[in-house]
């Protein structure tokens, strides 16, 4: 199975357009750059927050597809992954020659307080009402846990954010354009304790998409391609534990590989789920990189820019290009793409053969419940 | 340690008062059966009939086995304290208003993890915590965590005065002192540290029984105020409504009998006129300006208090026209804690059983005792409860009307109070 066409549409921090017009330009674009017409995209897979009244449904109309397969894949952070086993899925039975994966939100100076004030019903009802302060407030407990748990310190994540700026500085779409030093992440405003400033992302406007087709095809239409070697997704894994501190990429970790026939050592980058910097140490420890704990010491001991050990989001993350609603769930398995096909438009990894994109999304309640990866492979 | 809470300096009388604003009030109707507890001052969960599962946030069925038999039971609240946060950013006016905010993710010894409140006087995780439901302003539960133990000053801390109607520092209006109720509570506010309490006295003239106690509480000050006069109350109301915090309506009105037994509606209309018809005229004429001051700094405008009696709930007919019109004022006071929400006043209902006085001479005890009724009133101010039932013989007769109200009907049909 192949993807193809990683297309981000330029993020703004807000915008007056709606989702729909993030959907549409970003269908544009993967139309005009597979030299594809609208007919030959028969199935369809959207992903975003912003799109009421409308669902993928709607969307068809609004946009004049006529198609043979269609999903909706509410499912935030985890949705890329998630639509590529989809579409890939529905490619291999045959539902579909061609399905696009688009996901896509608008922000106005609102949208992002209606969003988190009726997230989930169990948000509405047990979390907003306690300080309305969002996931940043989720995050903190996540993130007090862990520190306390395995000994993680501020500048373990500071490093984290710092080097994934550094990486941000060469993409043209990053919202964040200024160098991030880890004195200025340390002394940045309080957010929630222990979060600061830089260890939240930024709410924006934006879209992403990809093309999932089979080899042959990308071949016949001259594409540049990447192989889908693994994925893996799960959904409200470990109820039980009191607190969240690993995700359900625990649970799939070794099927993950043994789909890939590779070991965690031969992946050459990886484009973590970075809402907050704590969840990209536990996918390091969940995904294989570590043991569970010594995601900190990891961190110590890798540079994560593009050019040093364990490139690692490389585009710079939502924490600094900006998460702009679904499309954040997009953001890095577009840019895996991007840099196994020598696309890249910021910085590219030397010689990336083999990488890994995870999601990890929905906070329901007091933790995230989807969680996702896959592994793609230079054609 | 919570720093004990210092007399509010006077306002400056040019300066805007604040607007209230609220938290968010909107929850899923099964959620509302933890609002519907924490009114009478339970913390209550889910528990699964079939499996005995306890589980949070409230849901449609039980997440171990999918029964939909779910019970609303009393929880001790013990756990323990497994995360905190200082949050300091908020999505909401009423919380940028109030931030930081200090959270706890607490994990129940009963099972489920919930997100509360947590009092400042909490240590830091890992600690013993105990978990209580309360009203927020906005009228709906959500979770606070208390320390393990009592704590000096606990009544004070910041966030939880927000939930809570404490007396302390706080005007007080008793609208009528003449009462042996009435009198005990103005006893039981004055210990609560109230600021300063107007008792009202409709027969000034009068030299009444009690009065001289009444005085010689310094906070103390008499006011000529009979609820049954629409211009006494107006004129009350203008001289004081912009200062009272805290009203309690004690003004009561209690005869015996029900239909047959008395002829005429005089009883009747006198027992409307002190019992409903006085709350409608004390809403008209104070509910605004305390509409007004719902936020008005440390000491805003918190609570409306009726004594209401259990005979609303249900008609007690020896005492059956009394019954009539402590339900009219029940369905009216209903109607104000509708229109006082967006202000964030609370409206407390109290519902006792008979209180041991001349009218219920006849009744058997147990009978409530004034300052028992006093000190119910009080400490629901101070826990944050919305509806009251003092006394074991209104506890007995809310089961009752909680389990079956029809078979209560006919059980005081036949003369079983
Ligand atoms: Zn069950």
């Amino acid at each position: 199975m192949a993807v193809a066409v990683p297309v981000t549409v330029p993020y703004a921090r807000y915008s007056i357009r709606g989702a729909h017009w993030f959907l549409a330009r970003v269908l544009a674009e993967l139309l005009q750059r597979s030299g594809l017409t609208k007919d030959k995209i028969e199935g369809l897979c959207v992903s975003s927050f912003t799109l009421a009244p409308d669902t993928a449904v709607g969307l068809t109309q609004h946009l004049g597809f006529t198609l043979r397969w269609l999903d909706h894949i509410p499912m935030g952070g985890a949705s890329g992954v998630v639509a590529l086993r989809r579409a890939a899925r529905a490619v291999q039975c045959g539902d579909a020659d061609i399905v696009a994966c688009i996901a896509g939100d608008t922000n106005h100076t609102d949208s992002f307080r209606l969003n988190t004030a009726t997230f989930s019903q169990f948000a509405r009802d047990a979390v907003y009402p306690y300080g309305s302060g969002g996931p940043n407030a989720s995050f903190a407990f996540l993130t007090a846990h862990y520190m306390r748990s395995y000994g993680a310190e501020a500048e373990d994540f500071g490093k984290l954010c710092v080097a994934q700026r550094a990486n941000a500085l060469k993409f043209p779409y990053a919202l964040m354009k200024k160098a991030l030093t880890l004195a200025e992440y340390l002394s940045a405003r309080p957010i929630a304790d222990p979060l600061r400033l830089f260890d939240c992302v930024m709410p924006c406007a934006g879209a992403e998409g990809f093309l999932v087709l089979r080899r042959e095809r990308a071949e016949e239409l001259d594409l540049a391609y990447a192989r889908v070697l693994a994925t893996i997704e799960r959904h409200n894994a470990f109820p039980d534990d009191p607190v969240q501190y690993r995700g359900g990429w625990v649970l799939d970790c070794d099927e993950l590989y043994r789909q890939a026939g590779i070991p965690p050592g031969d992946i050459d980058f990886v484009e973590a789920y970075d809402d907050y910097p704590v969840i990209t140490m536990m996918q390091l420890e969940d995904l294989g990189f570590c043991r569970k704990g010594e995601g900190p010491d990891f961190v110590r001991r890798h540079s994560f820019t593009v050019d040093g050990s364990f490139p690692l989001n490389t585009s710079g993350g939502q924490l600094s290009v900006g998460q702009a609603g679904a499309a954040g769930g997009f953001l890095g398995l577009v840019e895996a793409i991007r840099q196994v096909t020598g696309q890249a438009l910021g910085g590219a990894v030397a010689d990336a053969r083999i990488g890994m994109a995870s999601g990890f999304g929905m906070i329901n309640y007091d933790r995230g419940l989807c969680s996702g990866a896959a592994i793609l492979a230079r054609s | 340690m919570t720093a004990p809470l210092l007399r509010p300096k006077r306002k400056n009388p040019v300066l805007r008062t604040r607007l209230p604003t609220l938290p968010p009030a909107i929850r899923s109707r099964v959620a509302l059966g933890l609002t519907a507890a924490a009114a009478r001052g339970s913390f209550e969960l889910q528990v699964c009939r079939d499996c005995a599962t306890v589980q949070y946030p409230p849901r449609e069925a039980c997440c171990a086995c999918l029964s939909d038999r779910l019970d609303w039971r009393v929880q001790n609240g013990a756990g323990e304290l497994i995360s905190e946060t200082l949050l300091r950013h908020s999505q909401e006016l009423f919380f940028r208003e109030r931030v930081p905010w200090r959270l706890g993710m607490v994990r129940l010894d009963c099972g489920p993890t919930v997100i509360a409140y947590l009092h400042g006087d909490c240590p830091a995780a890992p600690a013993r915590m105990r978990i209580r439901a309360c009203l927020d302003r906005a009228g709906q539960a959500v979770l606070v965590a208390l320390p393990e133990k009592e704590t000096p000053n606990m009544a004070d801390d910041r966030q939880l005065r927000e939930m809570t109607c404490d007396p302390k520092f706080r005007k007080v209006l008793v609208t009528d002192g003449k009462t042996a109720a009435g009198q005990a509570v103005v006893e039981a506010v004055a210990a609560a540290g109230a600021d300063l309490i107007w008792v009202g006295h409709a027969e000034p003239w009068k030299k009444l029984p009690g009065f001289d106690r009444l005085k010689a509480i310094p906070q103390v000050a008499l006011l000529p105020l009979d609820v049954t006069n629409s211009r006494s109350v107006k004129e009350i109301a203008g001289e004081i409504g912009g200062r009272v915090d805290i009203l309690i309506n004690t003004a009561d009105h209690h005869r015996n009998f029900g239909i047959a037994s008395r002829h005429g509606v005089e009883t009747a209309r006198a027992e409307m006129e002190t019992n409903y018809l006085a709350l409608l005229r004390l809403a008209q004429e104070f509910a605004p300006a305390m509409r007004a001051r719902g936020a008005d700094g440390q000491s805003s405008a918190v609570a409306w208090v009726n004594l209401l009696s259990i005979f609303a709930l249900s008609n007690f007919p020896p005492h059956g026209t009394y019954s009539a019109s402590k339900a009219a004022a029940l369905s009216l006071a209903q109607c104000l804690r509708a229109e006082m929400r967006a202000s964030g006043v609370r409206v407390v209902n109290v519902f006792p059983g008979p209180i041991d006085d001349e009218w219920n001479q006849q009744l058997l005890p147990p009978k409530l005792a004034p300052a028992a009724l006093a000190a119910a009133i009080v400490k629901a101010l101070q826990d944050g409860i919305e509806d009251v039932y003092p006394g074991d013989v209104a506890q007995e007769w809310l089961a009752r009307w909680r389990d079956n109200p029809k078979a209560l009907e006919r059980e005081l049909a036949a003369g079983a109070g």
